[in-house]
């Protein structure tokens, strides 16, 4: 859907409301501005995959579902598993998603997700893939299906939350006789440095952790920075606008604060 | 479908999960559990768990599809990948879901009372998050509280069921096990004041005496599914706002 003239007056008249507020120190619900909405996170709900959880803050729900299945490793890594992430917007998750194949915000949120859990327990030594060798020309393969339930802004940081405990709870089938079977798990997933992500909106000149959907809307930038239980930063990814150096560097220490917060609902 | 060996489907009376032959598995129906959608439901069947959301009457897209005397229903019903206890799957539509997906609204364009918006859409949106048999009935069956929920009048409501045939007798509520290896499977969908048949397919052999006996045991199963359904939706109004989702 393209920008209609009523789009772009609505946008103006709610920045400036939520500048008022921001002015005198408070946001619309009445948090603080490094204050998360209620966060929950529930492992293990969907009995038929092999790891699941349901992440909800505030009114934003995701589920992601870890599958294993059998695989063929990629020629230049013979040894190595497979790691994929997909990310589905359910068109009933919002008014503004749209049935269709995935577009460049599901790609984008899939991506960013991939990106935090590769580079910190799928890429290097001791990796949670580097487990997934079964024999010559096979390894197990793990997918994590991202979806995303009802949008009410922030998918990223639940998203991540929701991959990290589904993660958490996925149990490796058995291989035998050139077959998974499911019924006799093995054991968890080697996991150890447990990235998760932290948004953050600029509007004007105010940092805003968590932002809400209306929020976003009138976001001059946001920043997604995925920091890890040992103190590394993980991934991240800004969209749209522009932030300076300054803004970015206290972005981050705010994410390490953040993350550390939000590691506690999931271990 | 079928893979492996047959297990015996009924011992001593009882079927492979304890039930009697017109027993429903456990059924648990939530309304308004998504907080964006217009009406929403979650109803957890047995090892089924799905939820409807219903968006509409909203703006017919594309425009030149619009109907000027009525409302058109949309549905998409769509299973997650990792829903089935088997290998991980596609996520979006396939053919079994497209075909289904048009089963399901055809049951809900004879209920929904489309002539009260001309020029606009229902969508009803179905998500299959985890698969034991009866996927579809379901679906209806949420969907059906999805719609009461988003406010929009039809004439009557309406819940799903599949009695089927396993090892020479007519079962209520076919499981996974049931559905794979049983010898008939007959998903419906009843309107609850009329008794209408909205949905009616059908694989495996019966004769006309066991399809009739199969019919009767559906309307029957209907009423207690109407009943779950009533209570969710009153109880979504004692609630103050959604507590969303409990999976």
């Amino acid at each position: 859907m393209g920008e209609s003239a009523k789009d772009v007056v609505m946008h103006d008249i709610k920045k400036g409301v939520l500048l008022d507020l921001f002015k005198k120190g408070e946001r619309m619900d009445g948090r603080g501005f490094e204050d998360y909405r209620p966060v929950s996170v529930k492992k293990g709900v969907i009995a038929t995959a092999e790891g699941s959880a349901l992440a909800k803050i505030g009114k934003t729900q995701i589920l992601v579902g870890a599958k294993f299945d059998l695989a063929t490793p990629f020629a230049d890594r013979p040894k190595e598993g497979v790691f994929s992430v997909n990310c589905e917007f359910l068109p009933l998750a919002s008014p503004t998603f749209e049935p269709g194949p995935p577009n460049e915000n599901s790609i984008q949120l899939a991506r960013v997700t991939d990106r935090a859990i590769r580079s910190a327990e799928v890429e290097g030594d001791n990796s949670i893939t580097s487990t997934f060798f079964l024999e010559e020309g096979k390894v197990l393969a793990l997918y994590l299906d991202i979806y995303v339930l009802d949008h009410s802004g922030n998918m990223t940081d639940a998203a991540s939350l929701a991959a990290m405990a589904a993660l958490m709870s996925a149990k490796i089938p058995k291989y035998a006789d050139g077959k998974l079977v499911r019924t006799e798990p093995i054991g968890v997933l080697p996991l150890k440095h447990f990235p998760i992500a932290t948004t953050i909106a600029k509007i004007d000149k105010y940092l805003l952790v968590d932002p809400s959907k209306e929020e976003s809307f009138v976001a001059d930038s946001t920043l997604s920075i995925a920091t890890t239980q040992t103190g590394l930063l993980a991934s991240m990814q800004k969209t749209k606008g522009a932030m300076s150096r300054d803004e970015v560097l206290q972005a981050v220490d705010i994410a390490f604060k953040k993350g550390d917060e939000l590691r506690k609902y999931i271990l | 479908m079928g893979g492996g060996e047959k297990p015996k489907l009924i011992i001593d009376g009882k079927r492979i999960d304890g039930r009697g032959m017109d027993d429903l598995r456990p059924v648990k129906v939530e309304a308004g559990v998504l907080n964006e959608a217009e009406g929403s439901a979650y109803v957890e069947w047995g090892g089924n768990k799905v939820i409807a959301g219903v968006y509409g009457p909203r703006e017919c897209i594309p425009k030149h599809d619009a109907n000027p005397f009525k409302a058109l229903v949309k549905c998409r019903y769509t299973m997650s990948p990792f829903a089935s206890k088997e290998e991980h799957s596609r996520s979006g539509p396939n053919r079994r879901s497209i075909e289904i997906s048009k089963v399901i609204r055809e049951v809900f364009e004879s209920l929904v009372i489309t002539e009260l918006f001309p020029m606009t859409q229902i969508d009803i949106f179905v998500e299959v998050l985890q698969a034991e048999g009866g996927t579809r009935v379901s679906a209806i069956t949420a969907a059906a509280v999805a719609l009461a929920d988003a406010g929009i009048p039809m004439k009557d409501m309406v819940s799903g069921v599949a009695v089927g045939k396993i090892e020479g007798e007519i079962a209520v509520d076919l499981g996974r096990e049931e559905d794979n290896f049983g010898e008939s499977d007959v998903p419906m969908a009843i309107s609850s004041r009329n008794k209408d048949i909205l949905l009616l397919q059908m694989d495996g052999l019966l004769t006309k005496e066991e399809f009739a006996r199969a019919v009767d045991k559906a309307i029957s199963a209907s009423d207690k599914l109407h009943a779950l359904q009533t209570d969710a939706i009153v109880r979504s109004y004692e609630k103050l706002e959604s507590e969303g989702l409990e999976l």
